[in-house]
């Protein structure tokens, strides 16, 4: 199937949606994405006929249930180029993810004075988790610095990454679009010693994702961004690591044996699932998987740097100097993602102005507070793009923007 | 455009590109207190000078620094200047008399609350059909409130 935005619109119900008769302009697939047909269909398929608990009872439906629930993990492997099935890990989002590497690997191997390198660019869930650590056992915490338009500056790199034992980095801003060099980033870090850890949340939805090219020891992303469900993320990680890590969560399902002393753990991936998982969000995550490999990820790739680099133009050359748009100009190091001050209006007000004509964007501070800081703003305003957004969708932006000036008398 | 017009009352804008007691006071003998909007990032720092004890102290002055979108400026700057000269109990009044008006439950009115004029803060309620900004206009409010119990 080659990408044609009019049949891919068509797929989302929720497109077609009107509200006080106007079409809704979907632009904030950077915090959640919207579900295709196949998606709903999926689940309402699998709760209607083959629902049933998974790894746990021996009839034919229960079966059948633990197969379409594993179905999403080969499909998730696939699509990440996985060595084996079994790297996938369930969890309920990334933000769980990153927490489960905090708290499992962290747990195991991080001390007083160990170091953990972050970057400016961060979102809070590859932030607290490690300030947590700090505060429990006191270990340090490193930044890697951005250039003036939002890249890394690596040019201190070795230095930053000297003795760490662990690099944790975004592989795609969520506020600025921003695609770090992750393969030579990993590189960096084993160089130094220290295990790469990425944050692949707004990476792998809109990229062609290769774990084993990048060289990645532990990589953390989420089913809702990518067209599946809620309620369901994903850990992927080296089979000896995983199989080294002690266990996140205890409970049913991640044990091999229980006695009135003790346990043992099951094998890694169940091991790092404890208690009844998202059953019928994995079916849902499978069928997002299959409908984004059909439309080739490489052309909603494709899509996205065409889309983004009209909408850089058309914002830039219809209001000049009332925006300022933020991160790297270039689409080769830029996902779909679009932060900016309009005029000297509050986001707040801007994105209150734009939902009049049901665009909808995120005001705010987008869950990085301390990049926020980083460029001297309080809060943008955020308009991310997907595979289901075409130029139609950045004139409306545009167009919306142009009726502030009626409202706030410029 | 009907909605947008309820919210952005021209006197809403009036105190959003002209808010009125900005600035600070020295801190003592004013009290300083801060209040943010999690959801947003927006922070305020508000300064308050009262003269006497208890309820009948009076409220000399008020400041106010810190960023904001339209909606809390212009509330906290029409604060300033409703509360500014009245007495303590009085304010504590007019912050249950406003945060009732934006539609927040459990707030214990007291006798005579319903005869208090908001005045120019009437333009306000518009802000409650729109229950994503009630945040916004009642932040300076929070943090006068706090001001007014460590004063």
């Amino acid at each position: 199937m080659a990408f044609d935005l009019e049949t891919v619109r068509k797929e989302f119900p929720i497109l077609a949606r009107e509200i006080d008769g106007k079409p809704l302009i979907y632009l904030d697939s950077g915090n959640t994405s919207q579900k295709p047909r196949r998606v709903i269909d999926a689940m309402t398929e699998f709760l209607e006929n083959s629902y049933a608990p998974i790894n746990r009872s021996s009839y034919r439906l229960a079966g059948e249930a633990t197969d379409a629930y594993e179905g999403a993990r080969r499909a998730v492997a696939r699509l990440i180029n996985a060595s084996s099935t079994d790297e996938v890990v369930f969890t309920k989002n990334a933000t769980e993810s990153m927490n489960l590497i905090a708290r499992s690997w962290g747990g195991a191997n991080l001390g007083e004075g160990d170091a953990v390198v972050l970057t400016h660019l961060e979102h809070h869930a590859n932030i607290v988790p490690w300030q947590m650590l700090r505060d429990e056992r006191g270990i340090e915490i490193r930044w890697v610095p951005l250039t003036a338009d939002g890249q890394l500056d690596l040019s201190d790199l070795d230095r930053i990454l000297d003795g760490a034992k662990l690099f944790s980095f975004t592989a795609m801003s969520n506020v600025l679009g921003t695609l770090p060099p992750v393969a030579q980033l990993c590189a960096a870090a084993h160089d130094a010693g220290a295990l790469a850890v990425v944050d692949a949340c707004q990476y792998v939805p809109h990229n062609a994702t290769d774990v084993q090219a990048w060289g990645a020891d532990l990589v953390a992303f989420s089913s809702h961004k990518m067209c599946g469900p809620s309620g369901i993320g994903m850990l992927w990680g080296r089979m000896e690591l995983l199989d080294a890590m002690p266990p996140f969560l205890g409970g049913g399902n991640m044990i091999d044996t229980v006695t009135l002393d003790g346990y043992t753990t099951a094998p890694v991936p169940a091991k790092f699932e404890a208690g009844t998982p998202a059953i019928t969000e994995a079916v849902g995550l499978r069928a997002a998987v299959e409908f984004l490999e059909d439309l080739g990820m490489d052309d909603i790739r494709q899509h996205e740097i065409d889309l983004t680099r009209y909408a850089l133009d058309t914002l830039n050359d219809r209001f000049g100097d009332d925006i300022t748009i933020f991160g790297p100009d270039d689409t080769a190091v830029r996902g779909g993602v679009l932060s900016f001050a309009f005029r000297d209006l509050h986001p707040h007000d801007v994105s209150q102005i734009l939902d009049e004509r049901n665009v909808c964007v995120r005001a705010g501070h987008h869950c990085a507070k301390p990049l926020m800081q980083v460029l001297g703003v309080q809060s943008t305003t955020r308009a991310s793009f997907y595979l289901y957004n075409g130029t139609d969708d950045v004139d409306a932006l545009a167009d919306a923007l142009d009726s502030a000036t009626d409202i706030f008398g410029f | 455009m009907s909605g947008l017009e309820d919210l952005y009352r021209e006197i809403i804008l009036d105190h959003y590109r002209t808010p009125r007691n900005r600035g600070e006071l020295e801190s003592p003998p004013a009290v300083e207190s801060r209040g943010h909007n999690p959801l947003c990032g927006d922070e305020i720092t508000l300064y308050l000078l009262v003269d006497g004890d208890g309820d009948d102290a009076v409220v000399s002055d008020v400041k106010i620094s810190g960023q904001g979108c339209s909606i809390s400026q212009s509330s906290a700057s029409m604060m300033t200047q409703a509360v500014i000269g009245k007495s303590v109990g009085e304010a504590r009044a007019m912050i249950r008399r406003f945060r009732s008006m934006m539609g927040i439950e459990g707030i214990e009115s007291q006798p005579g609350d319903d005869d208090i004029d908001l005045g120019d803060l009437e333009a306000l309620q518009g802000v409650v059909k729109f229950p994503v900004r009630i945040k916004c206009a009642v932040l300076g409010w929070t943090t006068l409130a706090d001001a007014l119990d460590r004063a």
